[in-house]
């Protein structure tokens, strides 16, 4: 495996850059997104338990 | 149903008829849409500098791209008025289908604003330096490329009806859409002006315009029920 | 089949599972991927550009097949009112606009040393750019209006009037490249691909519909979260 990528280095790397930080970011966004809601949802629903039993 | 089938044309233009004309006299009619596209058009050497030589070779598509821009102005409030005032509601109670509501909206308003334009291009065409012989060609297809320019805004506003973002949003929707006929409305002046034959680019531009007619109302109907219910 | 998966509660018991599964797949894919990307031998004409193709290609083919798929989501949600196919187009919309934004970067510093120039105005380049604002103006629709159900109907409208359309722009695009030949040196086919190049681009292809799906599903599940919470919150203010 050679990493030299000589003169065109820069496009190269760029390209692989540029790929990984927006496809990390979506993963990351889209992981975030999900548990935000799912703390979310538990909670209320947590809520909800709480206040039953109480009834 | 067979009065159905005699109201239906009356009705049909009776609507037309209507929009005409609240399209010509509501809020300052054609004239923010022809103000629009003459400063467009004075603006091109203001920024391209007075050489004649360049602007005669950028004029037809320069054109094309302020016509289609003048044509975004008019359609945030081609439903937007009768939406607000429960219009819509009652039409739809009526002979007439959606789709055919939508389609002759959108007709009664080229007929106000998209026709005016196309009967300006040729002028604004040769204000920016296209040679006069070019008037009529360019005048055939501003009316065609006018026409497609309506009715596909028409599935923008229908589709942004009540987002309170209006016209902004129906220009980026829009927009993309307008690639066809602009690409087509420049091929064919610039076939003209070059003497390459002109068939092929004004068929293209009619074959768009039959398109945008079939896939308009189909569009717009379902848009517009989905707005009401 | 997907009748009975679009039942959300049953689509949550069917995938909730196998989600990792995919989500170790695309990684595993990702890193056989990019090893076979760097092991691979130089191209005799492109030299080490070559391995941005690696990237640009699968990036490319995903923001149309994500369109496509966005596009059949939307007409089932459409006619036959299924919430979940409304969540899956939703879902698919910022995927599909990140493949597209990637395609149209790779491919501009794919272009510099290739052609010399950071952007050409080919018909291929031209038609993925009107593809990627398709996409802003899905999100943006979707964003801009309020009510869940008349969000799901208009955007759905609209990717289906975009994919009607699309064909057509494709069309007008090459027609207006052939007009402005003149200028253009640009020359994408070349020689069939060599077998050495084919396995990284193949591996790769598959990476990216890995991920997409694993991606998918991960977003799809957010939105059905969300929509609980929606109806849940609903049920309480009316007690």
């Amino acid at each position: 495996m050679d990493l030299d990528m000589g003169k065109y280095g820069f496009y190269v790397w760029g390209c692989y850059g540029a790929t990984f930080v927006a496809l990390s970011a979506l993963v990351i966004a889209s992981v975030r997104a999900r548990s935000l809601q799912k703390t979310k949802l538990d909670a209320l629903q947590d809520a909800l338990k709480d206040v039953k039993s109480d009834i | 149903m067979s009065t159905k089938i005699n109201v239906a044309p009356h009705a049909a233009l009776s609507l037309l008829k209507r929009d005409l004309s609240l399209s010509l006299t509501r809020g300052g009619g054609p004239l923010l849409a022809v103000g629009f596209y003459l400063t467009l058009m004075a603006m091109i050497p203001l920024s391209l500098g007075s050489d004649s030589t360049t602007l005669s070779r950028v004029a037809p598509g320069l054109t094309w791209l302020s016509l289609a821009l003048a044509s975004l102005l008019s359609l945030e409030r081609l439903f937007e008025r009768d939406y607000e005032d429960g219009l819509f509601d009652i039409l739809r109670l009526g002979p007439l289908p959606m789709e055919v509501i939508a389609l002759l909206k959108c007709l009664a308003q080229w007929l106000g604003t998209g026709l005016m334009l196309a009967v300006l291009t040729p002028f604004v065409m040769i204000i920016l330096g296209a040679p006069v012989d070019a008037a009529f060609i360019s005048l055939i297809g501003a009316i065609l490329g006018s026409l497609s320019f309506a009715i596909i805004g028409g599935i923008g506003a229908s589709l942004s009806l009540g987002t309170r973002k209006g016209g902004v949003l129906i220009a980026l929707l829009v927009l993309p859409f307008y690639v066809p006929p602009v690409i087509f409305g420049a091929g064919l002046m610039q076939a003209y002006l070059t003497g390459a034959p002109i068939t092929q680019a004004l068929s293209l531009l009619c074959a768009y315009a039959l398109f945008a007619l079939a896939l308009g109302p189909i569009a717009m109907g379902a848009a517009l029920k989905s707005a009401l219910s | 089949m997907i009748t009975w998966l679009a039942n959300p509660e049953r689509f949550t018991r069917v995938f909730a599972p196998i989600r990792p599964y995919i989500g170790g797949l695309a990684a595993v894919l990702f890193a056989w991927g990019l090893y076979l990307c760097f092991a691979s031998p130089e191209d005799y004409q492109q030299g080490d550009t070559v391995r941005i193709m690696y990237l640009h290609v699968p990036a490319a083919w995903m923001a149309m097949m994500v369109y496509l798929i966005m596009g059949i989501a939307s007409f089932f949600g459409l006619i036959f009112r299924h919430a979940l196919a409304d969540a899956a187009a939703k879902a698919a919309a910022p995927i599909g606009a990140v493949f597209t934004a990637l395609a149209l970067i790779t491919g501009s510093l794919w272009g510099k040393p290739m052609w010399g120039t950071w952007w050409e105005w080919d018909g291929r380049m031209t038609s993925v750019l009107v593809l990627f604002l398709f996409y802003i103006g899905y999100i943006a629709l979707h964003a801009s209006i309020d009510d869940e159900v008349r969000a799901a109907k208009s955007t759905a409208i609209l990717a289906l009037v975009g994919l009607v359309n699309l064909p057509v722009i494709k069309f007008s695009v090459d027609w207006w490249n052939t007009l402005h030949q003149g200028a253009s040196v640009v020359r994408m086919d070349g020689p069939t691909i060599a077998p050495e190049m084919l396995w990284p681009l193949l591996v790769m292809t598959a990476a990216f519909h890995a991920l997409f799906v694993w991606l998918w599903l991960v977003r799809i599940d957010a939105e059905i979260i969300t929509r609980r919470y929606r109806t849940l919150r609903a049920r309480l203010s009316f007690q």
